[in-house]
């Protein structure tokens, strides 16, 4: 039994010394979150391009999500090796600002152009994408037309939503809410709450009771039926399109003040608004890209709800007031 | 019955784990302290802290008692037919909702009764128009008596099959009907052990997380562990998360006091190991009785499994197990659940030998009595002690000597095995105590002592109950999501990761053909448990 521990240990530990063995080369360290890095996602991919371009190494270092990412940097603070974040979204930056972490980018960003008029000299968008209602349209022939029948809708068709205390499209939920009710938002949690068949930690989960068909209509992304329609060929999932509008979740990178080589990373933030990234996004993201890319996007990009208007918070207003509307929604959703 | 010097290792063996495992706590708890949040933006103990709390309790304490309630008959049914054919696979099947993501486990479930669940077409066809619908506290009880009976169910049964064998002939020959049988053997026995089984059920509800989510229907089911974790990752408050886990390991173990205060009679008796025999088992009546008791557990266990089986099929599943990410993952997670399991078994052992020597002696001094006390509740209030403190903690702790991620496999396997240590405890503690008083009088006399003690005596017996123990831990290591999650980076790939990273990347398929890899490997590792388990009894 203890020489089995021992070969156990000592295999772990050589696992780990393989990986803090590191190339001579240049390398720029890019903290992301997973599904960035994922095989499917868009690092692999945008790893081999940069890498031709730069004569460096990049290593992705990949955490749970945008928020871990945050708190990743928050933790290791000012002796983090991070060059360059990517993957926070708008609602986070005024607290990633506050952290004092981050440095201005200085980079051109004239070719961005992300609807909602977002613009900060730090943090660089690279994808987007409205949140919307995705429904099954085996059970729905007439989806919701606006937020208003949402909310109003038969009780007995239920939707599966995101928790705002735990993840960033329950925040943008909430978030599209407010927009649109204002201080009336109390009233139309209580009225959406019959409507609402569970509430999940984060979008994974509300998405996997989606597709076992378990629920017809999700919180998710206007963007997920492209997935659909690309991957498995099936125009069966459809974003409902919102007559008042839709929030848009916008998704950025910025470069670390303690980047070690930072003409490197303002040549990694160059290239990611630039063809050979923003080609890659779409079709591995499942984002709409923030520059217009060098080819045109598939055809079932073309299908998607395009809003005819954009709601966007500014993060600070978010971060000042996330606290008391997220308890004015645990006493509307708690009270059915 | 311990000569000095093996009381004197005893000793040092609880207090050497009781240390580590202090430590280990105590300094991812003090390296959260010292962070300066700034001002907590939030009141700790306001109305809604109190609500979150009671609904913890609430729903903890009824899932508690369900599982407790519904796992008897299920024990003692399988304890009285010890030779069935199939026997062993409904053990086998029983070690399998542990394993399991919570999330995998959650969809399985609703897929026999959630809205468009088995359950609900059946009503359907049946002309019924609006669905059944499990979402609030009867999805959270029904998803935790899911995954707590089996576990209840076969704890309770390893209490029963320790009984000497003599018990059941003595009782058949004494003519006793089903009822006194009951409650002067089997009774005994089981209140012995149900105590701590119920102590383990309601740690591990009151910190469920992601099944009280999805199932329970909306915020105004939150147990504390959501609140924990909202303030590590999205409020970052650290301060705060350590006051909510100390509230949560407080009233917990305050419930967990009062539930294993109840007085316990000792059972043990002394036996010659003959052959298990159930002479009252034989009888039509209680076959035809324990039949249907098991055919009902199994379906209630097998249906939500079948789901997963079943659209785990529907996976390509021989591109996924060929794939480079799935061997890493593979061998990443067995890795760290056979060094989860070994550490969890060693630690044990030291907190057993410690106890006995402490139990040995005539006049235990107060400290030593303290002791005792200390390893008993270590080994039951660990599991309270949120994965995600421990994690962040040592995050901040290993943060000055440079990069980290090269440890996190090492935090990891610790953080999985002081998770798993209440669960060994529970299948080690009764059968080495039990082991003890029946030899130690007896090696004694021999001079029996050190390792020809444990060769002869010792592993002949403790062997399967060692067997099961280790694989009910990796189990629990590999069925966990919640440690890595918190350093998770692309060298630390385990399975349930890889299921979660498909199921957030839209390859819902992939994700259910990756359940049922680890459902697999979970039997695999349930049948090292209970090898041997053909033979009941020692000939």
């Amino acid at each position: 039994m203890r020489k089995t521990l021992f070969s156990l240990l000592a295999a772990a530990a050589a696992l780990s010394f393989a990986a803090s063995a590191m190339a001579e080369q240049k390398t720029l360290t890019v903290y992301t979150y997973e599904s960035f890095t994922s095989e499917w996602g868009p690092g692999p991919k945008v790893k081999a391009a940069f890498e031709k371009t730069c004569a460096c190494t990049l290593n992705f270092v990949s955490v749970e999500d945008g928020v871990a990412l945050l708190t990743r940097l928050k933790l290791e603070g000012a002796g983090t090796k991070a060059d360059v974040a990517l993957g926070l979204d708008t609602n986070l930056i005024s607290e990633a600002k506050a952290t004092g972490l981050f440095a201005p980018a200085g980079i051109d960003t004239a070719a961005v152009k992300v609807p909602g008029n977002y613009a900060d000299d730090t943090f660089v968008p690279y994808d987007y994408a409205h949140f919307a209602v995705v429904y099954d349209t085996q059970v729905f022939k007439t989806p919701p037309k606006s937020l208003k029948d949402l909310v109003e809708g038969d009780p007995s068709q239920k939707i599966a939503i995101e928790d705002p205390r735990t993840s960033t499209p329950g925040l943008g939920l909430l978030l599209w809410v407010k927009s649109v009710y204002g201080d009336k938002a109390p009233e139309a949690w209580a009225k959406l709450s019959k409507r609402v068949l569970t509430v999940t930690p984060g979008w994974s989960e509300a998405y996997g009771l989606f597709t076992k068909g378990e629920v017809p209509m999700v919180f998710s992304y206007t963007t997920s039926p492209a997935y659909h329609m690309v991957e498995e060929k099936t125009d069966r999932y459809q974003a409902a399109s919102f007559s008042e509008g839709h929030y848009i979740q916008v998704e950025v990178a910025a470069m670390l003040k303690t980047a070690a080589d930072k003409d490197l990373a303002r040549q990694f933030l160059t290239f990611m608004i630039s063809p050979g990234f923003q080609d890659i996004i779409p079709t591995t993201n499942w984002m709409m890209p923030a520059t217009t890319p060098s080819q045109p996007l598939p055809s079932a990009f073309g299908t998607l709800v395009k809003p005819a208007k954009t709601f966007l918070m500014g993060s600070d207003e978010v971060a000042k007031n996330r606290q008391a509307w997220i308890d004015e929604w645990l006493g509307a959703m708690s009270a059915r | 019955m311990l000569t000095t010097a093996e009381r004197r290792r005893g000793l040092a063996g609880g207090i050497a784990v009781l240390c580590l495992v202090a430590l280990f706590v105590a300094a991812a708890v003090s390296a959260l302290l010292a962070w300066d949040a700034g001002a907590s933006s939030s009141r700790l103990f306001s109305a809604y802290t109190l609500s979150v709390l009671r609904f913890t309790l609430l729903q903890a304490m009824l899932s508690t008692a369900l599982s407790i309630l519904l796992a008897v008959p299920v024990a003692l049914a399988l304890a009285r037919q010890p030779r069935f054919a199939g026997r062993v696979w409904i053990l086998r099947l029983m070690a399998l909702p542990m394993g399991l993501p919570v999330l995998i486990g959650a969809l399985g479930l609703l897929g026999i009764w959630g809205r468009q669940g088995l359950l609900n077409q059946i009503l359907a066809a049946d002309g019924r128009a609006e669905p059944v619908s499990i979402y609030g506290l009867s999805g959270i009880l029904l998803a935790h008596v899911f995954f707590n009976l089996p576990l209840a169910a076969r704890l309770m049964l390893a209490a029963l099959e320790r009984l000497p064998a003599e018990y059941w002939l003595l009782s058949t020959g004494l003519g006793m009907k089903r009822l006194s049988v009951f409650r002067f053997v089997e009774w005994p026995a089981l209140r012995q052990v149900s105590g701590g089984i119920a102590g383990l059920i309601f740690m591990l509800c009151a910190t469920s997380f992601t099944l009280v989510l999805v199932l329970g229907g909306g915020p105004a089911a939150t147990t504390l562990e959501v609140a924990i974790y909202q303030s590590l990752r999205f409020d970052f408050d650290p301060p705060r998360a350590i006051a909510l886990a100390f509230l949560q390991i407080c009233v917990t173990g305050l419930v967990l006091a009062a539930m294993t205060r109840l007085p316990v009679p000792e059972t043990t008796g002394t036996t010659a190991g003959r052959r298990l025999q159930r002479p009252d088992g034989a009888a039509w009546s209680a076959r035809t009785a324990d039949t249907l008791v098991l055919f009902a557990a199994t379906v209630f266990l097998m249906l939500p499994i079948a789901a997963i089986v079943a659209s785990g099929l529907k996976a390509d599943l021989w591109t996924l197990v060929t794939s480079a990410i799935f061997l890493q993952a593979l061998r990443t997670s067995l890795e760290i659940a056979a060094i989860a399991a070994a550490l969890a078994v060693a630690a044990s052992l030291g907190i057993l030998a410690g106890r006995g020597a402490v139990a040995d002696m005539k006049h235990p001094p107060a400290v030593a009595r303290g002791l005792s006390a200390a390893l008993g509740a270590t080994s039951a209030l660990v599991l309270l002690v949120p994965p995600v403190v421990l994690g962040t903690g040592w995050f901040l702790v290993l943060r000055p000597w440079g990069d980290v991620a090269p440890y996190a496999p090492a935090l990891v396997a610790i953080i999985n095995a002081l998770m798993a240590l209440p669960f060994v405890m529970r299948v080690l503690a009764p059968a080495v105590e039990t082991h003890r008083e029946r030899t130690s009088r007896l090696s004694a006399s021999l001079g029996l002592s050190g390792w020809s003690r444990l060769k002869r005596i010792d592993l002949p017996v403790l062997a399967r109950p060692l067997l099961t123990a280790t694989s009910f831990a990796m189990a629990l290591s590999l069925g966990d999501l919640g440690a890595v999650a918190l350093f998770g980076s692309s060298d630390l790939t385990t399975l349930p990761w890889l299921v979660y990273s498909r199921l957030s990347s839209y390859r819902t398929h992939d994700a259910d053909g990756l359940a049922l890899l680890l459902a697999i490997l979970c039997l695999g590792l349930a049948a090292l448990g209970t090898a041997g388990r053909r033979e009941v009894g020692h000939d």
